[in-house]
């Protein structure tokens, strides 16, 4: 952070009556050109947006090229990385991981079917709390309750639910006269059972963000779909529903980039690097490699992969906002 | 979501029923139905909550034979679990504090700046949107992206040797990797910050910021008298969106503290490998520990719940 204090200093100018006057005086200062070509506040401002913006800068975008660069070497081990010999052996030995291929299927699986069904659900949720109840402060607080709490947290509890012998799933399930289930140990259902736990964290975040959504259209609307005698479900569907395009792509967005990184979770259900069979994500896969096999090149591949899919649906999303000219 | 008054009972919010009443205009059946559905729901949310929490103070025996809801009878009652998680956790508690709290306050202040030094000010926009689009993709990036360097990074960085007059007033040298949490923390966190500080920061009033401008204020002397002290109910949102997130983070913790038994550990690092062993897995201890390190951000939320609603919002 040293460094940046000589950016500090030079960029610090005088107040802005004098700063003017030196400018239209000296037009060839370089300070003044740099606020002929960017506008008068540039230079000024710098020291507050810079700092901030190298520290960034570096720690976000100058690790990603570096990341990069490690992906193309053959690091592993102990000791340093050998920049001379760069090529995407690692890549490539990524496709013929078959590890590889199953931790990039569950990904994607994540991905879809925990942001489809978090939506619907903090949409249900939203539309029922905005039906003018008694009590909303409090049914909403308890709703987004979970949010609140680490992914180190609810994954204990989530351990403890689906227990196979004393869990809460398991109990209420032979009560109504259904087997248990081994949620956790079981390839095939593993997967569906942390969607499930992740929905119930998440749910209140989409709710909120929803319920903002569906606060911001004018009563009128509702008003009208009534007089045209259309039922509640259809005024939400016909009307309501398509206006809440921006909440549900801004949504969207936070939950398909948690389930990229869904690691945290996945890693405290079972205090370690390696998730229950038929639950490893490239998230997970990514840390494991790097820390407890220490195939550092390798495990930046995955993840420049990772990143490549996170850039897939924020790239649009950024293209949308600046379109939109939130930007 | 802050613009609609949220208000439960009381005549405001009768007044407001009887005013919307053509907008939802309710049978009686059917409200039952609402709150039963709402019910059902809070059920859901809070289960697993209440499953953790009776079970954490259940023997150990307890735990097989009661059901996994039901509070403990008084022969299978116990707050042992709570002591030895206490013990466990207790010094990951003073550790998560050292950094989270200058971590969020850093990242927080940064945030403003940023946010300032691209709304307020006045420069062309058009350059001003590349810096921007930086800052929001920013909060995007998986962490996994930037995990190899940033070890590379702070095991280039001889920080053990910075900060020689630190161990020498007799602190342990591993406390090196909160000085490490609470710089990488604040590098990751000022992107949100920032863009949470700008969608406030364009809809403050610009008049008094210009009329001081023209009287000839500097830049840093408006922020310093104008900016900062109307940004007051932001930075409630901003501290208290980044202290749940520093506080519950556990990938840079492990990456960086690596090992549960170093005595700089935070909390997290040290619950998520507690009450596993060989033997098996003492779920009454995992539930404790699990409140116990969730009572920081559970307090914050339970005091500051529209701010951290609205920072997730956003």
């Amino acid at each position: 952070m040293d460094s940046h204090n000589d950016d500090d200093t030079e960029a610090v100018p005088d107040g802005g009556v004098v700063e003017e006057r030196r400018s239209a005086s000296t037009t060839r200062g370089p300070v003044a050109r740099l606020n002929d070509r960017f506008g008068s506040d540039f230079t000024e401002s710098s020291q507050f947006w810079l700092p901030p913006l190298l520290l960034t800068g570096l720690f976000v975008y100058g690790a990603i090229i570096w990341n990069v660069l490690i992906s193309l070497t053959d690091f592993r081990g102990f000791g340093s990385p050998d920049y001379s010999d760069l090529d995407f052996e690692m890549y490539a030995r990524a496709f013929a991981d078959s590890g590889f291929v199953d931790a990039a299927v569950n990904t994607f699986i994540l991905l879809i079917v925990f942001t489809l069904a978090t939506l619907a659900v903090g949409l249900c949720l939203a539309i029922l709390i905005d039906r003018n109840i008694r009590f909303e402060n409090t049914f909403r607080t308890i709703y987004l309750l979970p949010m609140s709490l680490s992914f180190v947290v609810t994954a204990q509890f989530w351990a403890w639910m689906y227990n196979f012998n004393n869990g809460v799933v398991n109990i209420v399930l032979t009560s109504i006269g259904l087997g248990r289930i081994d949620w956790i140990g079981n390839s095939q259902i593993v997967l569906w059972a942390i969607v499930f736990a992740l929905l119930w964290q998440f749910a209140g975040y989409a709710m909120v963000v929803f319920l903002a959504g569906l606060r911001a259209i004018p009563t009128e609307h509702y008003e009208a779909a009534k007089v045209d005698g259309a039922s509640t479900v259809r005024m939400y569907w016909r009307v309501i529903i398509p206006q809440l395009k921006g909440s549900t792509i801004s949504a969207s967005v936070v939950l398909m980039v948690f389930a990229l990184k869904a690691f945290d979770f996945l890693y405290s259900l079972v205090g370690g690097y390696r998730p229950p069979n038929g639950a490893d994500i490239l998230a997970t896969k990514m840390v494991r490699e790097a820390y407890s096999n220490l195939n550092w090149a390798y495990a930046s591949a995955i993840a420049i992969m990772l990143f490549l899919m996170a850039l897939s649906v924020v790239g649009p999303y950024l293209y949308y906002q600046f379109k939109r000219g939130n930007l | 979501m802050t613009d609609q008054p949220l208000t439960d009972g009381g005549t405001a919010s009768a007044d407001e029923a009887t005013a919307q009443t053509s907008r939802f205009d309710g049978i009686d059946a059917y409200r039952v139905a609402l709150y039963v559905a709402l019910l059902g729901i809070l059920a859901f949310f809070l289960v697993p909550i209440e499953s953790g929490l009776v079970t954490s103070i259940k023997t150990s025996t307890g735990v097989i034979e009661t059901l996994p809801f039901a509070p403990p009878t008084p022969e299978f009652f116990t707050v042992e679990k709570w002591q030895t998680a206490f013990d466990a956790l207790g010094r990951g508690l003073v550790n998560s504090a050292l950094y989270a709290v200058p971590a969020t306050v850093i990242s927080a202040l940064f945030g403003s700046f940023a946010a300032y030094g691209i709304t307020q000010a006045d420069w062309k926009p058009r350059y001003k949107a590349p810096i921007l689009a930086l800052f929001v993709a920013g909060i995007f990036i998986p962490y996994q992206a930037v995990l190899v360097p940033l070890s590379r990074f702070w095991s280039m960085v001889p920080l053990q040797d910075l900060l020689g007059f630190v161990w020498a007033l007799g602190i342990n040298e591993d406390y090196a990797s909160i000085v490490e949490l609470i710089v990488t923390h604040v590098a990751y966190g000022i992107p949100i910050c920032t863009v949470l500080f700008r969608s406030y920061y364009q809809n403050m009033s610009e008049e008094m910021i210009e009329a001081a401008r023209l009287d000839g204020a500097s830049i840093r002397r408006v922020y310093r008298r104008i900016v900062l002290p109307l940004s007051g109910p932001m930075f409630a949102v901003v501290l208290i969106y980044q202290f749940t997130q520093i506080w519950n983070d556990l990938l840079f913790t492990l990456v960086l503290v690596s090992t549960e038994s170093s005595p700089a550990a935070p909390v997290v690092l040290i619950l998520a490998g507690l009450g596993t062993s060989m033997e098996g897995q003492d779920f009454a201890l995992r539930m404790a520990g699990a409140f116990i390190a969730a009572l920081p951000t559970l307090a914050v939320y339970i005091m500051f719940g529209e701010e951290f609603a609205e920072g997730v919002a956003t």
